[in-house]
């Protein structure tokens, strides 16, 4: 059958239109009714206070911060590990048999399940390290997990830095270690920074590996070895155990909100190195 | 005559195959001195070695010896950091870092461990004068390099290699993508220029070596053909080669 191109590209341009509203879509219902189920429960009491009754009344303050330190410690851990080790892959070695077994596992440890990475967290620093359910644990097994993250898209990031400009800093007598730190990394920092944000996103929505290792204690957590209870941990025991589906979905506007929030902040400080740097 | 660069039967391969077949020349203290040769010739592999630059390539073997002031470059002794101070380099293309046309000047000097900003400026400022680019940028040294022309953007980065305070300056046709006026421009500092320092220019423009250069060398297949006062080898060339290269005859 022979179709008119000029059809065929309406017609294509209609389906692609469609596939992308569609999509999008799909996230605004998301939102909008998480919005509309969450948005009446949310006042300052809510973000401030401690939850009383298992969550039942008062605030999620404890988790707010709970998530927070989660959060901001995995990622200070695993940042400079993931980028230190995607500038060694690119910039401190060959192709070699090694480098291959290295890309090969940040690989596979990509795409295991998050509930092995808890299981693992639970035997090896619950139990065998004695760390017991703490915000450490949590810390450790939520670094692992973000790690392959950050390497790839740092590595893809530094793969991209043109070797020109190495090669014209090597030209004005820098060493390696300059040419790395001083034209390397900047130009490669938006897209370090998007693998940094996708694994915030990951922790921040993290369960199954959170409930094994930092356990679900629904308490303000003060020191590295004290148990806690994130945000998305909250919002799935409140729905779970069938406690508040009004405070459930609060908590849940807040995450999503608190996730738009870092992504405005990131965009910010990517947009500063860009100018800084271009 | 002081003699800056002393290139000693140096052979250099790529894998297996031999891409300089024993050459020896002598380039002269503040002269400049061209080196051209058509697309293989060896010329530009001929300048990777002096300023080191050829380290990054793979499964490269080199033999021979090349001499600074006396001292073999080759011979392991020599710091190749140390080296690309005293020996700056202008590309075919030009690169500006992405930073400002100031911080692209700057970026020598800082490695070089000066902080001091008004130092800082006075390099900035006089190594721009001396690449005739001061004038049009001296109101935006802190726009984005990469929004000047090319012509500029190739001054920016003669500026750049001049702010490290080098002894020799290479320029591998350094003029290759650029219009009349440009090149003009990059040719005046450059005669300018070598008063204060050595200059050697790789250059497939046989009309640019006879117009700049004191001596002019000319490379075929890996081996240095002829070579003297560019006069000299533009007006009565000694070997039928050069004589074929320079009338267009081939390359």
């Amino acid at each position: 059958m022979i179709i008119n191109p000029r059809i065929t590209d309406k017609l294509a341009r209609i389906i692609l239109n469609a596939q992308a509203f569609f999509t999008v879509g799909i996230l605004v219902v998301i939102v909008v009714i998480i919005f509309f189920k969450g948005a009446p429960h949310i006042n300052l009491e809510f973000i401030l206070a401690a939850p009383e009754d298992m969550g039942r009344h008062g605030g999620i303050f404890f988790t707010i911060i709970g998530t927070i330190l989660l959060v901001l410690l995995s990622i200070l851990l695993a940042t400079p590990l993931g980028v230190g080790t995607a500038i060694f892959l690119t910039e401190y070695t060959k192709e070699t048999r090694f480098t291959k077994i290295i890309r090969f596992g940040v690989e596979s440890l990509a795409g295991i399940p998050s509930i092995l990475y808890g299981l693992f967290g639970f035997i090896f620093f619950v139990i065998k390290l004695r760390m017991g359910w703490s915000l450490l644990a949590g810390v450790l097994t939520m670094a692992i997990m973000i790690l392959p993250t950050i390497i790839r898209t740092s590595e893809e990031a530094i793969k991209a830095v043109p070797r020109n400009l190495r090669i014209v800093s090597y030209s004005l007598s820098a060493t390696k270690w300059e040419t790395v730190t001083k034209v390397v990394l900047p130009s490669a920092a938006p897209g370090i920074l998007t693998g940094i944000m996708l694994s915030i996103g990951r922790a921040v929505g993290e369960t199954a590996a959170i409930i094994f290792t930092m356990g679900s204690s629904l308490r303000l957590p003060l020191s590295l070895m004290d148990s806690g209870r994130t945000m998305a941990v909250h919002f799935y025991i409140l729905a779970r155990e069938g406690i508040s589906m009004e405070k459930a979905y609060a908590t849940a506007l807040i995450l999503v909100l608190s996730i738009l929030c870092i992504n405005i902040l990131a965009y910010y400080i990517m947009n500063r190195v860009i100018a800084k740097y271009s | 005559m002081d003699i800056k660069i002393r290139v000693e039967n140096l052979r250099v391969s790529y894998g297996s195959s031999e891409i300089l077949k024993g050459v020896t020349i002598d380039v002269h203290t503040h002269m400049i001195t061209g080196f051209m040769g058509p697309a293989g010739s060896g010329k530009s592999s001929l300048i990777s070695i002096i300023n080191r630059m050829i380290d990054f390539e793979d499964d490269v073997t080199i033999h021979g010896s090349v001499y600074i002031d006396g001292n073999n470059i080759l011979d392991g002794t020599v710091d190749e950091i140390h080296l690309r101070r005293r020996v700056g380099t202008v590309f075919a293309v030009p690169i500006p870092l992405p930073r400002s046309v100031y911080e692209n000047i700057a970026y020598g000097p800082r490695l070089q461990g000066i902080r001091n900003r008004t130092e800082l400026n006075t390099i900035v400022e006089e190594s721009l004068k001396k690449a005739f680019l001061w004038d049009e940028v001296k109101d935006r040294l802190h726009i984005s390099a990469l929004k000047l022309s090319g012509g500029q953007q190739q001054r920016l980065c003669l500026a750049r290699t001049l702010a490290t305070k080098p002894e020799i300056i290479l320029l591998d046709e350094p003029c290759s993508g650029l219009d009349p006026i440009s090149t003009a421009k990059i040719e005046e500092a450059l005669n300018e220029l070598k008063k204060e320092f050595t200059i050697v220019l790789v250059s497939n423009n046989t009309k640019q070596i006879a117009r700049i250069t004191d001596y002019a060398a000319f490379f075929y297949m890996g081996e240095l053909i002829e070579y003297g006062p560019t006069e000299k080898v533009f007006t009565n060339p000694s070997e039928k080669k050069t004589e074929d290269y320079i009338q267009g005859k081939f390359g």
